[in-house]
Parts: C-alpha cells; sequence; structure tokens
C-alpha cells in the first residue's frame, strides 16, 4: 500500500498536445505502478473535471483528455506564459486529487480464463517457436497455459490486451515478415508479450494458437472489451472440436 | 427523405465529431479529418455542429437526391454540379426536383463535407456515428457508402421545415436554389507552415533531428490515409537507442519510426509504442485534413500557450459563425 502510495505522491504532470495531461507514475513496467494507475483511474472516475472528455490508462501513467475551450483558466496566480492556462487549472486540479487519493482496499482482481485451440491451422507458428527454444511444442504449450498473466492495459486496437507474464524460456522475436492479416482471435507471443488479436489486423505476432472468444463486444456498449486493465489472464488449452463447439455457441446472438 | 448513392466515389463514409469515451476499450476516435468543414456544413442546414455528415475524398460520389432536400456542402472543392450547373459550396442549397449530385474531380483540398438537414438516420453506436472502418462498427452498417445504398434523413429543425415549405411553393425550372450569401472559409486550404509543439519525447532526438523537423519540409506520401500521414524528408534520429513503452496518443502526434514522421490523425490507433517528436495544433488540424498527396508539410514551433489562444480563437470564430449563420436561416424562415 505504501509504495502504491508513494508513486501516486511522485506522479509527474507533462503535456500532451493543449489538450491533454500525462500522469506519469514511473518509467518501467511494473505491478506496482500498474496499482497505482488503477487507484489513479478509478478516482477520476469519480472525480471527473468539467471539460475532461475522457482518461486512457496505460502501463505507466493515465493519460487525461480535456476541451482546452471548456477549462477556466482565468484566476489561476501568476500563470506561466509559455504554458496553456487551461493546462495549468488541469494539472492543479490533477494534484490535488493525487494528494488526496483514498486507497481503498483492493478489489479481488477478475481472473478471466481464454480458452485456445493451440497448433495446427490456428496456430501456424508453433512450431517455429518451439524449434526456436528447442523444445517440442507441447512444452511450449503447457508454458504458455501455466503462467501468470496480468491485463496491464487496453488499446492499439479495440479490446485488445496488453499482458504481462509471459516466461520468459518462450519469449521469441517477432516473424521476420509480417502477416498481411492475421485471423481474429489469434494468440501470438510477439518478444516477451503475449496477447490475443481482436480483430483480424496485419502483424508480425508468431501466431500459437487461436481462441473462440470475442475480446470486442461493439454491441455491448457499456464494456465493448471483453478484458479490462487489472485482469488476471489465463490460458487454457481446447481441442478442435471443443474450439468449433464454442465458436457456434458464441454465434447465438446475446440476449 | 433519403439519399440514394448511384456512384461511392473513392471513400465516402460517415464521420462525426468521433467516437469519445471509449478509448480505455482501445476503441478508436475516428470523425471527420477536417471537424471544423463538418460542424460549419451543419450549422449551415441547421443541424447540430456534431451530426454526422458525408466525408468524400478527391473523388467524390454521384447521389440521388429528393426534391425538399436542404444539403450543405464544406471543405475541400471536388467540383459539385447539377445537371451541368456548379453547385456553390458554404451554404444552404435546396434541391427544388429530384435530381443527380455530381461531383468533377477536386480543385482544392482532399476531403469535401456534405450535411443535409436533419443529419443522416443512422444508429449512434458508443455515442457516435462515425465510421470505423476495421472493426466495421457506425456510420452506415460499419462500413464505406456504396453504389446503391440509401442513407435515410432524420427530422429537421422548424427553420428548415419552414424554408421547405417556402421553397415548395416558389415556381422554379432550376433541379435547386442556392442562397446569395456563403462563409468565407479559406483559411483551411492556407499553405502556411503547420504549428505544432515539442513531443512527449522530443528529447530523445538529436539535435539536428529536431532543428531539421522545424525547418525542412516533409512531403506527404500516397502511403497516407485517415489512419496517418506518412511523411517524408529528413531522416530523424535518436540520440541514443531507447526503448519506448507503448502510450496513449492524441490527434495530432507525430511519431517517429524508421527514421521517418508518421502524422496521426481521425483513424490513429489509441496507444502507441513510437516515440513522438511532435504534436500539431488543434487548431492547424483542420488544415492537415485538406492537404492531399505529394504537398510540402512544413512545421513550425510554437508554445503551448500559443496551441491555446490559436485554438480558443477558433472556437469563438466558430461561435460568431453559428450565431451569424443561424439569424441568417431565420430570415430564410420568414420568422
Amino acid at each position: 500500500m505504501d509504495d502504491i502510495r508513494e508513486k501516486l505522491r511522485n506522479a509527474k504532470l507533462l503535456p500532451v498536445g493543449e489538450a491533454a495531461v500525462l500522469v506519469s507514475f514511473d518509467t518501467k513496467i511494473d505491478p506496482v505502478v500498474h496499482q497505482a494507475v488503477r487507484a489513479f483511474a478509478a478516482c477520476l472516475e469519480q472525480h471527473p473535471f468539467k471539460g475532461m472528455t475522457e482518461y486512457v490508462e496505460a502501463f505507466t501513467g493515465v493519460t487525461v483528455f480535456y476541451d482546452p475551450a471548456k477549462i477556466c483558466g482565468e484566476g489561476l496566480l501568476q500563470p506561466d506564459p509559455e504554458q496553456a492556462y487551461s493546462y495549468q487549472a488541469v494539472v492543479r486540479y490533477l494534484q490535488k486529487l493525487l494528494s488526496g487519493i483514498e486507497i481503498a482496499a483492493q478489489d479481488e482482481p477478475r481472473c478471466v480464463r481464454i480458452p485456445v485451440c493451440y497448433g495446427g491451422a490456428y496456430g501456424p507458428d508453433l512450431e517455429a517457436v518451439a524449434e526456436y527454444h528447442g523444445m517440442t511444442a507441447q512444452e511450449v504449450i503447457h508454458l504458455h497455459a501455466g503462467g501468470a498473466y496480468l491485463v496491464y492495459m487496453i488499446g492499439f486496437a479495440p479490446g485488445f490486451p496488453y499482458v504481462g507474464g509471459l516466461p520468459a524460456c518462450i519469449a521469441t522475436p517477432r516473424r521476420k515478415s509480417p502477416r498481411l492479416a492475421i485471423p481474429k482471435g489469434s494468440v501470438g507471443i510477439a518478444g516477451s508479450q503475449t496477447g490475443v488479436y481482436p480483430l483480424e489486423t496485419p502483424g508480425g505476432w508468431q501466431l500459437i494458437g487461436r481462441t473462440p472468444l470475442a475480446l470486442f463486444r461493439p454491441e455491448d456498449q457499456e464494456n465493448p472489451s471483453l478484458l479490462r486493465a487489472g485482469d488476471r489472464l489465463e490460458f487454457y488449452e481446447i481441442t478442435q472440436q471443443e474450439y468449433e463447439a464454442m465458436e457456434n455457441e458464441g454465434s447465438v446472438p446475446r440476449p | 427523405m433519403s439519399i440514394r448513392i448511384v456512384k461511392s466515389g473513392l471513400l465516402t463514409s460517415l464521420q462525426d465529431l468521433g467516437r469519445t469515451g471509449y478509448q480505455k476499450f482501445g476503441v478508436l476516435v475516428n470523425g471527420a479529418m477536417d471537424t471544423f468543414s463538418l460542424r460549419l456544413a451543419n450549422l449551415l442546414v441547421d443541424n447540430a455542429p456534431g451530426e454526422a455528415a458525408m466525408e468524400m475524398t478527391l473523388q467524390g460520389p454521384e447521389l440521388l437526391l429528393a426534391a425538399g432536400t436542404i444539403f450543405a456542402l464544406s471543405g475541400a472543392d471536388l467540383a459539385p454540379t447539377i445537371k451541368g450547373k456548379a453547385v456553390p459550396m458554404l451554404r444552404p442549397v435546396f434541391v427544388m426536383k429530384d435530381c443527380i449530385l455530381h461531383f468533377g474531380g477536386y480543385r482544392r483540398g482532399c476531403r469535401g463535407y456534405l450535411a443535409v438537414a436533419g443529419g443522416f438516420d443512422v444508429p449512434v453506436v458508443m455515442g457516435s456515428k462515425s465510421t470505423y472502418l476495421r472493426a466495421a462498427i457506425g456510420g452506415y452498417e460499419g462500413r464505406a457508402l456504396q453504389a446503391g445504398d440509401t442513407i435515410h434523413t432524420g427530422i429537421c429543425s422548424e427553420s428548415m421545415a419552414l424554408i421547405r415549405q417556402r421553397m415548395a411553393l416558389r415556381a422554379s425550372e432550376e433541379p435547386f436554389v442556392a442562397v446569395p450569401w456563403f462563409v468565407d472559409t479559406a483559411f483551411i486550404f492556407e499553405s502556411a507552415s503547420i504549428r505544432a509543439m515539442k513531443g512527449m519525447q522530443y528529447d530523445w532526438f538529436t539535435e539536428q533531428s529536431c532543428r531539421d523537423f522545424f525547418s525542412e519540409g516533409f512531403l506527404v506520401t500516397m502511403q497516407s490515409d485517415r489512419m496517418g500521414y506518412r511523411l517524408e524528408g529528413a531522416r530523424l534520429a535518436l540520440r541514443e537507442p531507447r526503448e519506448m513503452i507503448s502510450e496513449p496518443i492524441a490527434f495530432g502526434a507525430v511519431q517517429v519510426a524508421d527514421g521517418n514522421p508518421i502524422l496521426l490523425l481521425a483513424d490513429r490507433q489509441t496507444t502507441g509504442g513510437y516515440p513522438k517528436i511532435a504534436q500539431v495544433i488543434l487548431a492547424d488540424l483542420p488544415r492537415v485534413g485538406q492537404m492531399v498527396f505529394d504537398t510540402q508539410i512544413h512545421f513550425s514551433l510554437v508554445s503551448q500557450r500559443e496551441a491555446e489562444l490559436r485554438y480558443l480563437e477558433q472556437e469563438k470564430y466558430m461561435e460568431t459563425l453559428a450565431k451569424s449563420i443561424w439569424q441568417k436561416l431565420e430570415d430564410e424562415a420568414g420568422r
């Protein structure tokens, strides 16, 4: 708790243009930094300010977007002539918020289990990854499914999780030539990251499997992303038959 | 009322001011590339400024308009005509008889906007009507408009309904009638330098690179789209190789990958892991949205305070325009 408080206390506030500010807690990826990010985002959710448009959580900080025309920078004591007055007013507000954050007892993190059909047509790079590490494909699956993962942030594409916790022994460089289209649901490894593609996109990740779960659910306007920053993640192996059964089930429209 | 798409044009999609509030889920903002022109087109037909309009790129579509439709064109001049007669931009135009609105090609600017009185009646997805092409959501069935599509228009304002009634009584041989007044927005095509602030990782770049960025010109290459403009010019180098942790990105960020800058725009991804040398000021983004391939961009460095002042000035101007347009429309409505 104290280490989180320290991160919050030592936050740096930096301008992102004239309509956003980055509240940065560190320059490295770390679970404690992540807790500070979560605590601050929760606080902003409770105490938004007039003119704030949205906030985005990331690995090491939270970026707060606002409309400078809706922020009153009048009445600032000796404003800095180089800095936008709206920025200075927002910084003052956020600093006040930071100094008063009550860290609630952390909610038990959600644990989301992701079924994965490894290898074969769904994971065309599984063999190459195994070969790269001098392992069998089954060993790679075992290690990948055995990891304890944390969702640090959602970004890049809708519902795409930036996940920490890949066992170092199966970290694998990206493919030399990226694929033009990676199918939706693909589970991949890129360096020390693992993740799931919510939409078909081009990319250079090593694809080791695929999940039938929909990570991006635009029909749920409140929560279009299956995963949230702070979630614990587990991957578990399913057969192709199970995959197909789940996929068919998933195609039934939700109530 | 409805509009039928006879030909799609190069890239025609419905866009509004964007899908804000969902970036924390990785959902892109999207929205018009030139939000100034989008808002203006809407004001000219008495819509809320953030209503969705058609964004047309370089080669506009061919549209079948029904008698009684009131529309306004803003942004790029894409040579609009009806029955061979030029259709004036930046003012409300009243369609007297069913007719085809045709666009001949681009004369000035890159993106034209067409707003109709009442707006477009498409579902609001996560607070916005903007088309999100890759995720296939928003706009018209989540995609760019195609030949054969029919889009319905919404319910227009009272003044617009009054104007429509008045126009219907007028005997006219012409397929359309336009008001004589218009708004001058030539500033969005000015070739003056694009103003920018230092980006988050500005200090990571060599002094030479920082100097070059704000003094040399950069070419907008063909590999440019709504996501971003890939620029070509002086190679930009970091002082030393550095690992960058992905962080959120704002409209107008200039990130550098492989020594070349990319100016990130309406369809930018929500987060990115490349260092950012600069951030274009809000007030200059409409001009950026109107740049065509092969033009040179020059950047000039301004302070954050300067950026704020220019933005507030532009918002003030928009407010003034809104008031005077509203007054003109009231006059047209005979109120």
